[in-house]
């Protein structure tokens, strides 16, 4: 039997392919709906939302070869930009044609303002500084309460106004021809948009001289100055757009959660990002996405490894968070040892990955030669 | 001839070491410029110095009178002036296509607008770059390799893709950092009719060369290096002879 390969398939048939995969995205709330639960539309939604994210980081990570550990910091600003603009914390009801870009600036400035000192860093010591902006802008925003109360602290900003497009609110339920549209599922086709959108730019970049100027950076800095690039810019540009990438998720999902707060910012979600590029394949924009629907959607099917040891043992006895962690860890070392380019690598760190093995095979061979 | 570039009393210190010391010299429009010397006496030093990858302790460096000592690589670059590194600095992972048509980067303005709209002129612009970068491929003679690896070229071929991304800035001045090492003699050969090509389109060259053969066969004028002072001079023969040029490479007392 010939074996069946997708994305052979795929290749041959590219409007036939490109049609269902539209045709997927289009019903796949409703699946999700009438077969898991409408709580899965939610899950749903924050897969667009890290998809979104991590091909943002992706720019900065995978193009660039920059490794930023504090990339959610970006993700606070645009929400917290939002959640200013739209809610009542200082009274403010902006449109989120208004809020949603401003936030994105913003994030996109702070990115250049974190760049222009740091990107003389390179690798271990950009990543550690990065680190530190990111707990710093998590810290700022637990302790803007005071004197001024610009943040509201710990408690958050809740209320946050949903989105709405010109009187149609995303935020509430809607019947249209007899079709019940929840929240969730209006939020799915809006951040749907997005995350084409995202795509898109993305996939445009990076075919691109500015694509090719940031490949030239993550092969050998000294060499892509010495062909002429103005690797401090070409950088800076690299951290930018990640950052307002970032800050356009951030709004997103302050305007879906209607509540914010510090705590959802923390380091963990900065790692989980990393991982999902990691996990995914750093660099290729299909394995970025596969990377992040894993990385959301095992932990919520863990959750039901509590019920089932409920079900069974009668009681919790591991409790499925801390599964969660162990799990991911062991995914981790197993993906190290068996597909260290990651799931759906881009070719040319495939290629990496392969080179290194080649010369590693190659010494050990050298070895085994003076041996004998 | 009009001098391109002036080295004039450079002096570079790591610590208390003077890899340089009072430098000078001038390389016309137009001629191959030999920069020879034992190991360690200072050449690569002089072209990072150069070519904007070290900072000068003292001197000016100037092309075409207008200083360059301390400017950033991609300034000097935008002037101008290209270089090949020593221990070959290629992007392994991009294919050799690409290499070159990073080389074109500075020549070219397409920025995030351009690439995500690809309108007219950013789409005539990234045509325009292949086309440059595939007709440096045919002149070093890489045309048909256009989709390897640069990591996985030969030795030799990968010295010629230095070449050929160095040429795609668009150089009036070429530094080649000792652009024939561990090659074999038909490569060399080949390499120099190259050179000779190059400098008849008009590019000025400088040269790092071990290969006195080489140096004698091609060069204008040689510069002889030694401890970071410039110890010689002039046209080949003449610098051949040169009894202090003799004593570093062979020592006191075979002069």
């Amino acid at each position: 039997m010939p074996k069946f390969n997708l994305s052979e398939w795929a290749r041959r048939h590219p409007g036939f392919a490109f049609g269902m995969l539209a045709v997927l995205l289009a019903v796949l709330p409703f699946i999700v709906d009438a077969s898991l639960g409408r709580g899965w539309v939610r899950v749903l939604d924050f897969v667009l939302l890290y998809s979104m994210l991590a091909m943002g980081l992706n720019i900065v990570v995978g193009y660039a070869g920059l490794l930023d550990l504090g990339y959610i910091a970006f993700y606070a600003l645009g929400a917290y930009v939002y959640a200013w603009l739209a809610s009542p914390q200082f009274g403010l009801h902006l449109p989120f044609w208004v809020a949603l870009p401003l936030g994105a600036m913003l994030a996109g400035t702070f990115g250049v303002l974190l760049g222009t000192p740091t990107l003389r860093l390179r690798g271990d010591y950009l990543a550690i500084v990065t680190l530190g902006f990111g707990e710093i802008i998590r810290i700022f925003l637990n302790n803007l309460d005071a004197p001024v109360n610009i943040t509201n602290g710990p408690q958050g900003i809740n209320l946050i106004d949903p989105i709405s497009i010109g009187g149609f609110s995303l935020g509430s339920r809607h019947v249209i021809e007899g079709v019940h549209l929840f929240p969730p599922t209006l939020y799915y086709y809006l951040f749907l948009i997005f995350t084409l959108f995202t795509v898109f730019v993305a996939m445009r970049l990076q075919d691109s001289r500015i694509g090719r100027a940031w490949a030239a950076i993550r092969e050998d800095e000294i060499a892509a100055a010495a062909m002429g690039i103005n690797t401090r810019n070409i950088k800076l540009l690299a951290f930018a757009m990640g950052a307002t990438f970032g800050g356009l998720a951030g709004g997103l999902f302050a305007a879906f959660q209607g509540f914010i707060s510090p705590e959802s910012f923390n380091l963990m979600e900065s790692i989980m990002i990393l991982c999902m590029i990691v996990l995914g394949g750093m660099g290729n924009i299909p394995g970025v996405i596969l990377g992040a629907v894993l990385l959301t959607v095992l932990p919520e099917a863990l959750r039901y490894l509590g019920d089932w040891q409920r079900a069974t043992i009668g009681h919790v006895v591991v409790d499925p968070n801390d599964l969660r962690m162990l799990m991911f860890g062991l995914a981790m070392v197993a993906m190290m040892l068996y597909r260290p380019a990651g799931l759906m690598p881009s070719r040319r760190r495939q290629r990496e990955f392969a080179a290194e093995d080649g010369a590693a095979e190659q010494e050990q061979a050298s070895l085994y030669d003076a041996k004998a | 001839m009009a001098t391109l570039l002036t080295v004039d009393n450079v002096t570079k210190r790591f610590g208390g070491l003077n890899a340089l010391e009072t430098v000078n010299l001038t390389v016309n429009e137009g001629e191959v410029y030999g920069l020879i010397g034992p190991n360690g006496a200072g050449k690569t030093t002089l072209f990072n110095c150069m070519t904007g990858l070290y900072t000068v302790s003292e001197g000016d460096i100037r092309l075409l009178d207008v200083p360059i000592q301390n400017r950033k690589p991609h300034q000097i670059v935008k002037r101008g002036f290209a270089r090949t590194f020593q221990n070959i600095r290629l992007f392994a992972n991009m294919t050799t296509l690409e290499n070159v048509m990073v080389g074109r980067h500075v020549r070219t303005r397409a920025g995030v607008i351009g690439a995500v709209l690809r309108g007219p002129n950013s789409r005539a612009e990234e045509r325009a770059i292949r086309q440059r970068a595939l007709e440096l491929l045919h002149f070093v003679g890489l045309r048909n390799r256009s989709r390897t690896l640069a990591g996985h070229l030969a030795y030799g071929d990968q010295r010629r893709l230095e070449i050929a991304r160095a040429l795609a800035t668009d150089p009036r001045l070429l530094a080649l950092d000792e652009p024939v090492a561990g090659m074999n003699s038909q490569e060399r050969n080949q390499l120099g009719e190259l050179f000779l090509k190059l400098r008849d389109s008009g590019i000025t060259l400088l040269l790092i060369e071990h290969d006195v053969k080489l140096v004698m066969d091609l060069c204008d004028r040689v510069a002889v290096l030694d401890y970071g002072k410039k110890i010689a001079e002039g046209v080949p023969e003449e610098v051949r002879r040169d009894p202090a040029v003799i004593e570093a490479y062979l020592g006191t007392g075979a002069a």
